[in-house]
């Protein structure tokens, strides 16, 4: 075989070695997605959305946790993104090189390495009980927030250093200060990158159930939260509660694939507004 | 007194001694052209005057330099201020991805100016010394990013004359750019120079000829010649130049 045949067919092999395991990365999310709609769709109608759980779980809808999941969601955001944003900003802009600034980001990397049960102890030694927050909806979504903080931190660092210097300089140039560059170029022009994050972070927040364990999710509420102090479920707890410990696992199964497609559903639905948003801003700023 | 004026100038990068004893006199209403083998100092000394270096960590700049007699290093001079009055274009056009009219009102708003009509007529004004507003006047909503290669570095310079500044840095403003956007650059050059005092860095010797009323040669952080452009060109003194603008070596 000359060299020239060899070649071809080293990068025939590789090509198609890539893309049949691409397709099957997309193959495993498509039977994912697959089994859960048709395990869980039967069940899902109005009243299981709109209603209160009945009969030990087995009956009725799941309101009270979609309503305790979209809570903690916002709650979540609320306090992790500023604070992700803010932290990103000052790593990327304004710490210098040096041991600071590889200390945080070494951090950083740690506090997402953390494993998300722990997150719960801590939130519950620290907001639950040290602050005296009890099980409530400010005590999960600090600790959610906690969780995904990292994520925020390090797309915002990423989108902000994606944007070429020569646009800083000329902001400068022209007599704005740093926090006005920032403000009026560099943050906007990253902030399409920057909502990835927050998509990623949303998809994170939704599906954990360890952080909120012992920190607000409640076994059975079938009402709605009044305050910020008030315990609720949460999707991923009441599909982990429906599956192991409920009053009768094999009867609620349906619920627990129901549960499972309401989340899907509710994350797909978050997912597309925050792309919608990040196309909106990547139109107004875009480069080229 | 001079326009500008540097004096005794060292500038370090860190171990790396960038400009060695730099001086010089710029008058008013000139252009003047710093030409050189890349990495000869050039650019750090245009960028001394609105303090761009002082982005760079690790510089470290001994000596004095003067804008109409006053030391634009000393502890009184915020450099917002300072970049109002000293204008830059880059090497390459570098417009904001906004509109066009929001590019040439940008230095307005972030010096605190938000009179509607004010900043409407000074954008129409610094896009007609740009010699861009006939080209743009019906598209001022639009995206710069639209524009050609050419029209985005005259927007640059519009959005850097906006903000009145008496003095204009180019580095290198026209070697993105194809021919005729560069004639275009040139001319216009000429005809800032009787508002402006303009500095520009540049690698093309027809160019410092054509554009510029004298011309400092650097090479290897030293200033080699400084004279007349015509001087320079015609009759210089040092060899080094010479062989320099005669293309012996750079």
């Amino acid at each position: 075989m000359d060299i020239n045949t060899r070649k071809r067919l080293a990068e025939n092999t590789a090509f198609w070695v890539f893309r049949i395991l691409s397709l099957g990365v997309i193959g495993i999310l498509f039977s994912i997605l697959g089994f859960i709609l048709s395990k869980g769709i039967g069940v899902v109608n109005w009243d299981f959305i709109t209603k209160m759980p009945e009969d030990g779980m087995t009956k009725g809808g799941i309101y009270p946790a979609i309503i305790g999941t979209l809570y903690l969601i916002a709650g979540s955001m609320l306090f992790a993104f500023p604070i992700g944003l803010m932290s990103g900003i000052y790593t990327n802009e304004y710490a210098k090189e040096g041991f600071i600034k590889r200390f945080i980001k070494l951090m950083t990397s740690n506090l997402a390495g953390i494993p998300s049960i722990v997150f719960g102890l801590f939130g519950m030694a620290l907001f639950v009980n040290g602050m005296g927050f009890g099980d409530s909806i400010i005590a999960g979504s600090l600790t959610l927030g906690l969780l995904v903080l990292p994520i925020i931190i390090r797309t915002t660092e990423e989108s902000l250093k994606a944007i070429d210097n020569s646009f800083r300089h000329a902001s400068l140039a022209l007599g704005a200060t740093k926090l006005q560059t920032i403000r009026r170029v560099t943050l906007p022009m990253a902030m399409p990158n920057i909502i990835t994050g927050l998509i990623l972070s949303i998809g994170r927040v939704s599906g954990e159930t360890a952080p909120i364990l012992f920190t607000v999710a409640a076994y059975f509420l079938p009402k709605l939260p009044t305050s910020m102090y008030d315990q609720v479920m949460a999707l991923p707890y009441h599909l982990y509660v429906i599956s192991t410990s409920g009053t009768n696992i094999a009867e609620s199964r349906s619920m627990a694939y129901g549960t499972a497609v309401v989340l899907i559903l509710i994350v797909l639905i978050l997912n597309l507004a925050a792309n919608a948003l990040r196309r909106y801003l990547g139109k107004k700023y875009k480069i080229n | 007194m001079h326009k500008i004026e540097s004096k005794n100038v060292e500038l370090y990068y860190g171990s790396f001694h960038a400009l060695k004893g730099i001086n010089m006199t710029i008058e008013k209403n000139t252009v003047t052209a710093l030409i050189g083998p890349s990495g000869c100092g050039k650019s750090t000394f245009l960028r001394l005057f609105n303090r761009m270096n002082d982005l760079i960590d690790g510089v470290r700049i001994e000596g004095s330099c003067l804008i109409d007699g006053k030391d634009i290093y000393s502890k009184e001079v915020r450099i917002e201020e300072l970049r109002k009055r000293v204008g830059m274009v880059f090497q390459k056009p570098n417009p904001f991805p906004k509109t066009i009219f929001e590019n040439v009102a940008y230095g307005l708003r972030v010096n605190g100016i938000s009179h509607a009509t004010f900043i409407e007529e000074r954008v129409e004004r610094s896009l007609k010394q740009a010699a861009l507003w006939d080209e743009v006047k019906d598209k001022l909503k639009k995206s710069a990013m639209e524009l050609s290669g050419g029209q985005q570095q005259r927007l640059c310079i519009a959005r850097a004359l906006a903000i009145e500044p008496s003095v204009i840095l180019m580095d290198e403003p026209a070697s993105a750019l194809d021919p005729i956007s560069t004639a275009k650059i040139e001319e216009l050059i000429y005809e800032l120079k009787s508002q402006y005092t303009i500095m520009i860095v540049t690698h093309n010797m027809q160019q410092a000829g054509r554009v510029s009323d004298t011309t400092a040669f650097f090479y290897l952080g030293e200033l080699v010649e400084y004279d007349s452009t015509k001087k320079i060109f015609t009759n210089p003194t040092e060899i080094r130049t010479q062989n320099y603008i005669t293309g012996r070596f750079g």
